[in-house]
């Protein structure tokens, strides 16, 4: 081996050897064009593979399979054009409409409270203390940020049945209508899951309980990058703790605000899995709290037996989601703020 | 919580100084504020405390008094969940499922995002672009396609069928994150190695990869978490296979109406046992993993 044959670009800019560095170069390049079709072709080959014919194919598929009257279980189906498109709106089940409204409905709340509530945290934890000098959080912040992002690392179908305990009825040991009890203010008697006007609030709450910890560090992150001579301008200034937050952090973090909006809103689509373990018959009591996740799987897996119909709601549920992303990025546009 | 009341030391600068209402307005403001902190902590960790303590209880004692202490422990609810209630057995299947589902995820997605990163070739723009578009599907949409898929080939109710669906659904986020990690490293390393003789592939597995290993890290992470909790596509794709089922599914099936009816202090030794190695690991490693999943998720 010559030596420096090995040594980087800079190095051998440094030693001047300026003759050598466009044959360093060429080299480079040419053993980067060697064989790079094969290489590049033999490591695409099988993630590509595997994406199209279990992610894209089986989407496709499901466009198709809604314009049929296919149950899914047997061999032969019709088109029907868009028929399902239209008789889901009149769907004797009663798994569609409400399933949509409930799904509106947690979609518009769900963000809305975690939002707040994460920003608020986050701005107690990081910057919301006023010791002498400095800006700094309240005091047990680091201990506050470990406890607060725990319940993300549960597994959904954990959280749902520890919360189904906690609502459970008194007479079976449920924690909340018993303390409730015990403190002598009214409580559901039939368990907070049995009553329909409690379900839904309650299938939010532990929606809630499980992400605000993400968005609440997700949101320190964003403001450790806020410069500390901002607040302690504001601070020199008198300006008081709300007044920070609305005239300062609040505008510096609208990016970050406008991604979490975003995610909430795919969680909030996601909610089928704590109603399918939570609620009595999967969307119950008497359709309080079915949402359109759970009618797409009842329809093809469970009761419904029309894996037209499911197809049909999930293309609804797709291009929902497709407009909601692209109002919501245009609405909340806004400048950004370099610092 | 006194010490947040003392007005700043003057020596730095003076702070206008603030009128007697607005110190009491101040006043008010924090006392709700760390009330409202403390009473959120204490809705995470009563919960779990509540799962621990009941877990060696027993089941009378439990739906007659949800607040009292065990006064003896129960240790046969543990038994009674790890071996009756299966929960052994769906530990086990998860964990040869995350086994293959992870490795295949990272080998798959690294080598994929690390093409798309380093390399100009036609149709570059158009895979990265279709990876990234995966991550707006609802997964809803397709689930009964992909059942009828697995079920065609026969690979339905099966560990590898499961672990091949995890890595085919988990490539759009990894892809989409490796490839802005690749694309971020340095060019000249990569250029030395390839003078010095090094082949595309030794390039990749010799100096690439090593020098990726912080996005490695985090997108591991986001990926063993993500396909441990995993609910949805195991429901649907091993539900003629109870034994084989993973460990989120099979405590669902310990709850519903339609299964065996299951002791409650069982129940909750089953919860708490799941809970317990999540609980350890996100003790130790709670810095990597709010890391791992805040980068890995937000991007």
């Amino acid at each position: 081996m010559t030596p420096g044959r090995t040594l980087p670009y800079g190095q051998w800019r440094r030693l001047g050897r300026i003759d050598d560095i466009d044959l360093y170069e060429q080299k480079a390049r040419r053993s980067m064009k060697h064989g790079k079709g094969l290489f590049v072709a033999s490591f695409l080959v099988l993630p590509v593979g595997l994406y199209l014919w279990l992610v894209i194919l089986p989407f496709i598929q499901a466009f198709q399979i809604s314009l049929t009257d296919w149950s899914g279980y047997t061999t032969g189906f019709n088109y029907i054009g868009f028929d399902n498109f239209i008789n889901m709106w009149d769907d004797p089940k009663q798994w569609v409409i409400p399933g949509f409204r409930h799904t509106g409905i947690i979609l518009l709340v769900l963000p809305v409270i975690v939002i707040a509530m994460a920003l608020f945290f986050a701005f107690m934890l990081n910057v919301g203390g006023r010791s002498q000098g400095g800006v700094s959080g309240v005091r047990g912040a680091g201990f506050y940020k470990i406890v607060y992002f725990f319940p993300q690392v549960l597994a959904t179908a954990i959280i749902a049945i520890v919360w189904a305990q906690i609502y459970k009825p008194p007479t079976t040991g449920g924690l909340l209508a018993s303390a409730l009890q015990a403190v002598g203010l009214p409580y559901p008697e039939n368990g907070f899951m049995g009553s329909t006007g409690l379900v839904l609030p309650g299938i939010i709450a532990v929606m809630v309980w499980s992400s605000v910890g993400f968005y609440l560090v997700y949101f320190s992150s964003a403001m450790a990058a806020i410069p500390q001579d901002i607040y302690e301008a504001a601070r020199i200034d008198g300006a008081s703790r709300t007044k920070t937050f609305f005239k300062i952090t609040l505008p510096l973090l609208w990016e970050s605000v406008q991604t979490a909006w975003i995610y909430l809103g795919i969680i909030a689509l996601d909610g089928f899995v704590l109603v399918f373990m939570m609620t009595p018959s999967q969307g119950g009591p008497n359709h309080a709290s079915e949402v359109i996740g759970g009618a797409i799987y009842k329809f093809a897996f469970g009761s419904g037996n029309d894996a037209g119909m499911a197809s049909a709601i999930g293309v609804v549920l797709f291009l929902g989601v497709l407009i909601l992303t692209l109002v919501s990025l245009r609405v909340t546009r806004r400048e950004r703020v370099e610092f | 919580m006194t010490t947040a009341q003392l007005p700043p030391k003057t020596e730095k600068a003076t702070p206008r100084r603030k009128s007697a209402d607005d110190q009491e307005s101040s006043r008010v403001l924090n006392v709700f504020s760390h009330g409202f902190l403390i009473l959120w902590a204490a809705m995470v960790i009563l919960p779990v405390v509540w799962v621990m303590i009941n877990s060696f209880r027993a089941s009378g004692d439990i739906k007659s008094n949800p607040f009292g202490i065990p006064l003896e422990a129960h240790w046969e609810n543990f038994a009674g969940a790890w071996v009756e209630a299966n929960l052994g057995q769906y530990f086990l299947n998860t964990v040869i499922v995350l086994l293959m589902s992870v490795t295949g995820t990272m080998l798959l997605g690294a080598m994929a995002a690390y093409v798309l990163a380093r390399y100009d070739f036609p149709g570059n723009r158009f895979f990265f672009m279709m990876f990234v578009a995966g991550m707006m599907f609802p997964v809803f949409l397709a689930l009964f396609p992909l059942y009828k898929t697995m079920d065609n080939i026969g690979l339905k109710d099966t560990h590898v069928g499961l672990a091949i669906v995890y890595i085919a659904y988990s490539l759009p986020f990894t892809v989409f994150f490796l490839t802005a990690f690749f694309r971020s490293l340095p060019h000249g390393v990569a250029e030395a190695a390839m003078i010095d003789g090094a082949g595309h592939y030794r390039l990749f597995w010799q100096v690439m990869l090593p020098m990726a290993k912080p996005g490695l890290i985090s997108i591991t992470i986001f990926n063993v978490i993500g396909q441990w909790n995993q609910f949805l596509l195991p429901l649907v794709l091993m539900n003629r296979n109870k034994d084989g089922q993973v460990l989120s599914v099979g405590l669902a099936s310990l709850t519903s109406e339609a299964g065996k009816q299951v002791d409650t202090g069982v129940l909750f030794a089953g919860m708490a046992l799941a809970m317990l190695p999540v609980l350890i690991a996100y003790i130790l490693f709670q810095r990597q993993i709010q890391a791992g999943m805040t980068a890995g998720a937000l991007k």
